[in-house]
């Protein structure tokens, strides 16, 4: 353009033609700059059609992004102060680039707010999509570039605000779950004051659990009619609590059942399931000083599902026909199937599990029933020791905690609408 | 008195066969004589059937039908009436079965619903299948569904499945309708719901029903088919009577039955209690 | 040693799940995908166990008890044929394994959980008596939501609807909700104690 613009000027020193050839030249050039400062909105209508020659609303301002908090580090928070015009506005439009100075056409939209939001969190861990790179993608640790601008319902735009540049880190503290934090350090510190206490000597009143009282009756039965004990553990895994507060009591069980020389049937469904059984009634026998009298076959794998599992525990109990039956753990469909079939055989039946759908079929059916948390009681329950009696009363008192919060929390939001209770004990999504 | 025993002990300790004789009596005579029975819609359904008719044509649902063979009589007709909704509706579904027993009877059931209505696998719904461990599963799918399922039942690649394409995680289906027949509908909330935030609704037993509703008040499922009865309200708001509709009539009859056996058992203990008490 | 070592990793990666619930880094989302994917190879790896123990049962009946060695007989033989049909190459709606799954699997598992019926009727015909007060509340009730069921006539039918949901929703939800609170509290202790190696019951006892 530079040289045109000489061809031009030395065009209007010389004579005739040659002077008004330059003269036009140098007023179309003179004319340029205006034609590329208007091609660069031209060029932009052309991509977003629903753009207008000029933006007729104020932009967002202030827009700052940092790293989003209580997340891995895939997430980045944008602020902003809102658009003087928000009353007119829809949404919010937040976009990404490859840097703040990165022309519009490489700009992406990452994600909307609502009109009246001054803030959005951008967050997207997904490293690829389709097979291919996402480009949404937010690294940890690398600057993600955004700008916003507004949008209005019938599509009129205001300007877009700087942008800004933030780092999403992951984070090491989830913040939203201080609470429940503070709960569980305020629970074990409980736990911990009642232990000790009770190592000290201080008496801790447990009241009387109709099932565990009867447990030595039971297995005193089946040695009397001289037929086997049957245990089961339900039809959960290894890992659910309810389980293993059922090898608790299988535990104390099988040593009575040795003592006495009372055989043991324990049918399981779940294989992890049967190697824990199986080291729990040795060592019980073994601790009872009779590990002859253990046979590995009475704890056995029957089956994974469901109702072949209770389909052959039934048949175990119509063909030994035990004088005592014990289940202990997670149940589903299968208690009351369990539960009328023991009772047909006129078995003693002591049941515990924390399912509260079964409950009552259990209440039904079985002679003895512990309603959930007495299942994780009988450990404490049966052996009186400190450090097992400690936690119990811990949990009392939390229980009388909660209590007083609900009712605090139901007085504070009906009387003075404060949700404060509500705000303190909400816990993240 | 015979046999030395009053009327009412007879009654109180009659063989539980006879209870069971009567029982596969009542259920006989739906059969031998069939009648319909007025379904009235509750508030639990219909929120489950209004979420999904809300649904714009092409929206994806996630329907995890996590019941196996022996809780199919009560979850199947939920599972059919839900399909054909949904294609009804043009509605794309990713399907998985967290039920070990389960696969291959979903396979066969969406296979037929699909094939009804015309509707292409890959294209308008994806089977994803089995993984053990359903809380596991339910963690990683939130992050991504391929993160458990790199291929679908039938061994596709996920990646290469067109409608799976812009589906991701939870966060680009509208909902879960979980189909279930023990503990996965509460990993459902535990994980789903309460990780992820995606809207949960539950089709469950009439057994576990009732432990569902403290979530369906706290917000935690938006809706709820409580067994036989939910799946023929379902079956009734579509217009479309089918399996469960036509079970109304044994619970009607069975009921009945335990309700009578509940009162004569009371009777003769009352009579037990007075001639007890009265010393005869 | 034998009780130490175990206690001592329970009491580690306890505490490091425990921890992990708190952390969002993605180190600690790592950790816990890294952990669970632990659990499904440990239940992978004691499948055989579980296989082992059923058919050694098994075969001893089948040998050595002449009541038993019929559905022993069965038990190997259903075994057998369901692990040689699903190890086949052909799969589809027409397989073996595919309609022994749906000709015998389903409807022998349908048939046991109809056995339901019978039995909830025979356990409600001995266990709904009016012996205490209470026990006359829990009748009246399982009575009324039984009748929500059966077709009522008009104003029976909605006030019976209303109650049974008002009895779902109001005692039967707060009754739930109580159960549930002292559940969670239960398990809460009861990890605490498992973790901290209080309670080793499911290590085979206290000693």
């Amino acid at each position: 353009m530079i040289r045109a613009w000489d061809a031009a000027a030395r065009a209007l020193r010389a004579p005739g033609r040659r002077r008004k050839a330059g003269f036009v030249l140098q007023r179309l050039l003179s004319l340029a700059p205006l034609l590329i400062a208007l091609s660069h909105p031209i060029a932009a209508i052309a991509q977003d059609s629903t753009l207008v020659v000029a933006p007729l609303l104020s932009p967002p301002t202030g827009l700052r992004v940092g790293d989003s908090p209580d997340d891995n580090g895939h997430g980045v928070l944008a602020r902003w102060s809102v658009a003087p015009d928000d009353a007119e506005l829809l949404v919010y439009e937040i976009w990404r680039g490859p840097s703040p100075t990165a022309p519009d056409s490489v700009w992406f939209q990452v994600g909307s707010a609502p009109r009246g939001s001054e803030h959005f969190v951008y967050f997207d861990e997904d490293a690829s999509a389709q097979g291919q790179p996402n480009p949404a993608f937010v690294a940890s640790g690398e600057p993600i570039h955004l700008r916003v601008r507004g949008r209005s319902g019938d599509g009129r735009l205001t300007a877009w605000s700087g942008a800004a540049t933030g780092v999403g880190k992951g984070n090491w503290f989830h913040r939203g779950k201080t609470n429940i934090l503070v709960a569980v350090l305020l629970f074990g510190g409980a736990v911990a004051w009642f232990i000790n206490s009770a190592r000290r000597g201080k008496e801790l009143y447990i009241r009387p659990i109709p099932g565990l009282g009867a447990v030595d009756e039971a297995i005193g039965r089946a040695t009397e009619m001289g037929t086997p004990i049957l245990y089961v553990l339900g039809t959960g895994t290894a890992g659910d609590v309810a389980t293993i507060a059922g090898y608790t009591i299988l535990s104390r069980v099988a040593r009575r059942t040795a003592e006495y020389q009372t055989p043991i049937l324990v049918p399981v469904n779940d294989p992890v399931m049967l190697a824990m059984g199986q080291e729990v009634v040795k060592e019980a026998y073994t601790q009872a000083g009779r590990p002859e009298v253990y046979r590995a076959d009475n704890i056995s794998y029957v089956s994974a599902m469901q109702f072949p599992y209770v389909a052959a525990v039934n048949g175990i109990m119509r063909r030994e026909k035990p004088a005592t039956c014990f289940y202990m753990g997670i149940f589903h469909a299968e208690s009351l199937l369990l539960a009328e079939t023991g009772s047909g055989t006129g078995a003693i039946q002591i049941s515990g599990t924390d399912q509260v759908s079964q409950i009552p079929f259990f209440v039904a059916a079985t002679d003895y029933t512990l309603i959930g948390e007495e299942l994780y009681a009988a450990s404490a329950y049966l052996s009186r020791a400190p450090a097992q009696l400690g936690p119990l009363k811990a949990q009392d008192y939390a229980k009388l905690a909660i209590i007083l919060i609900i009712i605090a929390g139901i007085l504070a939001l009906t009387l003075a609408h404060w949700d404060g209770i509500l705000r303190l004990v909400r816990t993240p999504v | 008195m015979r046999d030395g025993m009053a009327w009412y002990d007879r009654l109180l300790n009659i063989d539980r066969r006879w209870i069971y004789v009567l029982m596969a009596l009542v259920v006989i005579v739906p059969a031998v004589r069939p009648f319909t029975v007025p379904v009235g819609i509750s508030g639990e359904v219909r929120a489950v059937h209004e979420a999904i008719e809300a649904q714009p044509a092409g929206g994806v649902i996630h329907l995890a039908i996590d019941y196996d063979p022996s809780t199919l009589a009560e979850l199947q007709p939920m599972a059919e009436a839900i399909l054909h909704q949904c294609f009804d509706k043009d509605l794309r579904l990713v399907i998985t079965a967290l039920s070990q027993f389960g696969p291959a009877m979903v396979d066969e059931l969406v296979t037929r619903v699909a094939t009804e209505h015309g509707k292409q696998r890959d294209v308008h719904y994806a089977f994803l299948g089995y993984k053990p461990y359903p809380a596991i599963t339910i963690l990683a799918m939130g992050s991504d569904y391929r993160v458990p399922f790199p291929t679908d039942y039938y061994g596709t690649a996920v990646d290469a499945i067109p409608m799976m394409q812009d589906i991701h995680n939870f966060s680009d289906v509208a909902c879960v309708v979980s189909l279930a027949g023990g503990n996965v509908a509460d990993m459902w909330i535990q994980y789903g719901n309460a990780k992820y935030g995606v809207p949960v609704a539950l089709g469950v037993t009439g057994v576990m029903a009732s432990d569902y509703y403290p979530y369906l008040q706290s917000g935690q499922i938006f809706g709820l088919l409580p067994g036989v009865k939910g799946a023929a309200e379902y079956e009734s708001l579509r217009e479309r009577p089918g399996q469960a509709s036509r079970g109304m009539p044994y619970q009607v009859t069975s009921h009945l039955l335990i309700i009578i056996a509940m009162i004569v058992a009371n009777v003769g203990y009352i009579a037990q209690r007075r001639a007890h008490a009265g010393g005869r | 040693m034998k009780k130490q070592i175990p206690i001592l990793i329970v009491f580690v990666t306890g505490l490091i799940m425990v921890l992990q619930f708190f952390v969002p880094h993605a180190a600690s989302e790592f950790l816990f995908t890294y952990a669970n994917d632990f659990v499904i190879v440990i239940g992978i790896l004691a499948l055989p166990l579980g296989i082992f123990s059923l058919m050694r049962g098994t075969v001893i009946k089948a040998r050595k008890d002449p009541r038993e060695r019929f559905y022993a007989i069965v038990t190997i033989v259903g075994f057998l044929v369901m692990a040689i049909a699903n190890f086949r190459r052909d799969s589809g709606p027409d397989s073996l394994a595919q309609n022994l799954f749906s000709y015998v699997m389903i409807p022998c598992q349908a048939t046991i959980f109809s056995m339901l019926a019978f039995y909830i009727a025979s356990a409600a015909y001995r266990a709904f008596r009016v012996r205490t007060w209470l026990a006359t509340v829990l009748l009246v009730t399982a009575f009324i939501v039984m009748l929500r069921i059966v077709p009522l006539p008009e104003p029976f039918s909605s006030w019976n609807s209303s109650l049974v949901q008002w009895i779902l929703a109001v005692p039967n939800m707060a009754s739930k909700r109580a159960i549930i609170i002292g559940v969670g509290l239960g398990a809460i202790s009861y990890s605490m104690k498992i973790i901290l190696g209080i309670e080793r019951g499911y290590m085979g006892g206290d000693k």
